[in-house]
């Protein structure tokens, strides 16, 4: 994939889960299609994730259309962290982490092999602790901490036997505790 | 037009599409309380998912290798209150020096 290809899709996507998943689809000898179909299930999440969103965006149709695009898991769970969503932080976090996102893309490509496998410096690993320490503060009562429970057990045992995305898609089941009484 | 092109485009809509759902589709309306309480689990239902995928997930299967000790050293800096990018200093960290030593 070229830098200017890799750059457009980081400013166009801003989903860096979706965007390595179709990319490495490709790069595998993979299809259009099941490149398309893996960023579509790798990014259904966020689906439900602009719901839990959807009253915070002040303004016009327009204006809620461009801010939403500012939703990425991080902005997200950080706007979230206080109890309640706060526009202020998700648009803060979320400019701060597309500027962040589009330069390190177009650096990353160009630079490329000089910087060596991302993976031996235990970036992969770093990233599993970013999404837990942003958990942390959601599992502030007894039906999260449930939730997420449940949530692991399903994304554990569906990770083998389905394609990449779905069992995060899958693991959004166990939000129907918030069902019972 | 090449593939890697018309994945772009393709990939860059729908993702446009999927974020704005919420705020320009459902827009300020309220949502019935049972509703509520169902969509207010998402965000550690899909934290936790996102951890799990990125500590064991492979191509296709479970894979246990020295993210794992990396994540848990990272979780116990989370329980201690160490900020955010301290956390993942610590699992970049453990991870390295395991796959260097193994």
């Amino acid at each position: 994939m070229g830098v200017v290809a890799a750059t457009v899709m980081s400013a166009t996507t801003f989903a860096g889960s979706a965007q390595f998943g179709a990319i490495t689809v490709l790069d595998a000898g993979g299809t259009l299609v099941a490149a398309i179909a893996a960023a579509v299930f790798l990014n259904a999440r966020y689906i439900a994730i602009s719901v839990t969103v959807a009253s915070i965006f002040p303004g016009g149709r327009a204006r809620r259309l461009l801010e939403s695009q500012l939703i990425v898991d991080e902005s997200w769970a950080l706007a979230g962290r206080s109890g309640r969503f706060e526009w202020p932080i998700l648009v803060g976090s979320g400019l701060f982490l597309y500027a962040l996102w589009v330069v390190s893309t177009a650096l990353g490509t160009v630079l490329g092999g000089a910087l060596g496998d991302p993976n031996g410096l235990g970036l992969d690993a770093a990233f599993a602790a970013l999404f837990l320490a942003l958990l942390a503060p959601y599992l502030r009562n007894r039906r999260a901490v449930q939730a997420a429970g449940l949530a692991a057990v399903i994304t554990l045992v569906l990770t083998p036997v389905a394609p990449a995305g779905v069992p995060i898609v899958a693991a959004a089941a166990a939000c129907l505790l918030g069902l019972k009484r | 037009m090449t593939d890697v092109w018309i994945v772009v485009a393709v990939v860059g809509v729908v993702t446009v599409l999927f974020k704005a759902a919420g705020p320009v589709f459902l827009g300020r309306r309220a949502l019935p309380p049972r509703i509520k309480s169902v969509v207010e689990l998402l965000a550690p239902v899909m934290l936790t998912a996102l951890v799990v995928t990125q500590t064991v997930g492979g191509d296709g299967e479970l894979s246990l290798d020295a993210r794992i000790p990396g994540v848990a050293a990272a979780a116990v800096a989370v329980w201690r209150r160490v900020p955010l990018v301290g956390a993942m200093a610590v699992a970049a960290v453990v991870t390295a020096l395991v796959r260097a030593l193994a």
